[in-house]
């Protein structure tokens, strides 16, 4: 076969009069109109309006305690992420938290060494994580009608082993790690938070595993023929999310030293608001690791806040609901862009 | 269409098969006080579903429904405990109407806004739930402060079965009229099947999402009522997590997430099906504490049934080697 030359150019320049770049241009008006800069001044004025109205608000070492409140949940937020950015979603992460829990209680019990304790937790939550990515990927069942038996399944597992009795007495090494501090001041759990959200942002942003989780999320059925293993992707991601949440179970279950039935409820709306507040579009391939974290600081520090303030709980609940129902509707009654495909 | 004219005898022949092995194992379980009973606890279930099968078929789901019941339900029980001399149809009306209300509110974020129905009734879902809590001050209404004839109205029997039966079975009837003989009905299905063509074809889309899920709140405000009315107490978690039982028997009847694929009677069915499983527990001397797993169980179990005869997510259309060129070419 004959193959033409290919003309080399005179010059770099461009020969046509517009280009398009790879990426956006770094220009100020690019950077102030991204999602993460309006939750960055967002989590300011929260910020400075706590501070402001609190008198105790801005001793150092309160807010690193209170760090301590959305640590687990910021550690299942972060695998979330990813899943959501692939157009799956995982309502199981509360009833896989509360089997693990009680995985560690039974494995205390049965005279497992302290050591052993979070590589069960892990175990149990990376294997309710596989059941749900298998039957996600093996059987094509959509994801949100799995995760809403699996959760269920799992929760109710956890009822009936513990019945109406808590677990108690967990080792130290537990409660040094769930309440421990680095140097005195800083929670262990915000630390271990801190390294698993680098972790995750390398993981996303900067290799090719990330690019193609957002290929899933854009277009699955081109991904899948542009060779990426789609299924695999997916599979993995979910057992990383039950994993992560067996993880937040060890931490939760050091920090309030107790396996109760009730261990954990609601988290899995709180989790979804995390990472849909930080900019993860529902409808899969858009958000950053960045966002999310920005949208964990943000939802932090109003709940620290509001419970320095004395208020109850269930206003936090509304709050939390209003800020969701604002993210999402915001940005739709700006632009007027619908997001029903 | 020959897989759906299937599926609903095999759920009714299930359900009836999980009767006689619990009435074997138990038979007081088939006595008629006990099968009575199942059916008065399947209403509330029912007529959840019946609503929550109209929000699925279009594409969506709401989850706040629980949370809509709480609400209407408490303003139900405050109003009543308020004011005692108050007409009862007014109390009921004033719960309907709330619940009305609430689901047009995520109708409208739904239908005109274009917002994801999954994130927005998860949002609205937990700010019903608070306003539960703010309108209560986190006191209970207790069977003595409601009146009566609030307290009495479900149970009592017409013609020899409650009124919550007569309330349920008009209602199936309403829905079955909706879904099958209404342009309302047959719109929403259309919309679920495939949105587009039914914009091209000028279904007014936005329309049929605000009063669908207005439909399914007014349904969850009367249920509210007959919630508070039946248990006699109000609190801010009430029926917390129904939400889920509700799509369970939607899931299980047969109704497809994926919108479009739905039946009223498999909402039926699904209802009846959780409500005898629910009910066989405490017969069967199984503990409580396995009906959340049970009920898990058999959603899976459902859903990877119902997605035998399925639609494969992606057709392969091009041939991808040599091989299957040459087999296309034969």
């Amino acid at each position: 076969m004959n193959t033409t030359a290919m003309p080399t150019p005179q010059s770099n320049k461009p020969t046509s009069r517009y280009t398009i770049l790879d990426r956006e241009a770094v220009k100020l008006k690019n950077v102030l109109g991204r999602w993460e800069t309006l939750l960055a001044l967002l989590l300011i004025v929260v910020f400075a309006i706590n501070s402001i109205v609190l008198p105790h608000f801005l001793d150092l070492y309160n807010l690193l305690d209170g760090t301590q409140n959305f640590s687990e949940k910021a550690l299942i937020a972060l695998p979330m992420a990813l899943l959501i950015i692939c157009r799956e979603i995982d309502i199981s992460v509360a009833g896989t938290l509360a089997l693990s829990s009680v995985a560690m209680g039974l494995a205390m019990n049965a005279g497992f060494p302290p050591a052993a304790l979070p590589l069960v937790a892990l175990a149990v939550g990376s294997a309710c994580g596989l059941l749900n990515g298998v039957l996600v990927t093996r059987f094509a069942l959509p994801s949100i009608v799995v995760t809403i038996g699996t959760v269920s399944l799992y929760r109710g597992l956890a009822s009936v082993v513990l019945g109406d009795k808590a677990f108690t007495g967990y080792p130290q090494m537990m409660a040094d790690w769930g309440q421990g501090y680095f140097f005195g001041i800083v929670p262990r759990e915000f630390v271990v938070l801190l390294a698993f959200a680098a972790v995750f942002a390398f993981m996303l942003h900067a290799t090719s595993w990330g690019r193609r989780i957002y290929a899933i999320g854009n277009n699955p059925d081109a991904a899948r023929f542009s060779g990426i293993a789609v299924d695999r992707y997916r599979l993995v991601l979910f057992m990383l999310t039950g994993a992560m949440a067996g993880l937040a179970a060890f931490f939760l279950t050091g920090r309030i030293g107790s396996t109760r039935p009730n261990i954990a409820t609601g988290w899995e709306l709180e989790v979804i608001t995390m990472v849909i507040l930080g900019g993860v579009s529902i409808a899969g391939g858009a958000g950053t690791i960045g966002g999310v974290l920005l949208a964990i600081l943000t939802l932090g520090v109003a709940t620290y806040g509001m419970s320095l303030a004395n208020i109850p709980g269930i206003y936090m609940t509304i709050v939390v609901g209003v800020l969701l129902l604002a993210t999402i509707a915001l940005p739709r009654l700006l632009r007027a862009r619908s997001t029903r495909k | 269409m020959k897989n759906l004219l299937q599926r609903e005898p095999l759920l009714a022949l299930m359900v009836v098969a999980l009767v006689l092995a619990v009435g074997a194992k138990a038979p007081v379980f088939l006595s008629g006080a006990s099968l009575a009973n199942l059916v008065t606890d399947s209403t509330l279930l029912l007529m959840l579903a019946l609503a929550q099968m109209l929000v699925i078929v279009t594409r969506g789901v709401d989850l706040s429904v629980a949370s809509n019941l709480a609400l209407s339900g408490m303003v139900a029980a405050m109003l009543a405990s308020h004011s005692p001399e108050a007409p009862l149809l007014a109390v009921v009306l004033m719960a309907a109407v709330t619940g009305l209300a609430l689901g047009l509110v995520n109708g409208w974020l739904i239908g005109y806004l274009g917002l994801p129905p999954i994130v927005i009734t998860l949002g609205t879902m937990s700010v019903y739930r608070g306003l539960v809590f703010v309108l209560s001050g986190g006191t209970w209404v207790s069977a003595h402060q409601m009146p009566p004839a609030f307290i009495a109205f479900p149970l009592t029997r017409f013609l020899g079965l409650p009124h919550l039966v007569w309330i349920a079975a008009a209602a199936f009837g309403a829905f079955l009229f909706i879904a099958r003989f209404t342009r309302f009905g047959r719109d929403l299905f259309a919309i679920g099947n495939a949105p587009q063509c039914a914009g091209y074809i000028g279904i007014p889309a936005a329309r049929r999402l605000l009063w669908v899920y207005g439909l399914s709140g007014l349904v969850a405000g009367l249920c509210g009522y007959l919630w508070v009315a039946r248990y006699a107490v109000a609190y801010t978690e009430v029926a917390y997590g129904f939400e889920f039982t509700v799509i369970a028997a939607c899931v299980i009847g047969g109704v497809s997430i994926a919108g479009g694929v739905g039946s009223v009677t498999g909402a039926l069915l699904g209802a009846l099906f959780l409500t005898v499983i629910g009910n066989a527990l405490p017969v069967l001397q199984v503990s409580p504490f396995w009906q959340s797993a049970l009920t898990g169980l058999v959603i899976l179990a459902a859903v990877l049934v119902n997605a035998r005869g399925g639609m494969k997510r992606s057709r392969q259309i091009l041939p991808l080697n040599k091989r299957q060129l040459e087999q296309a070419a034969h």
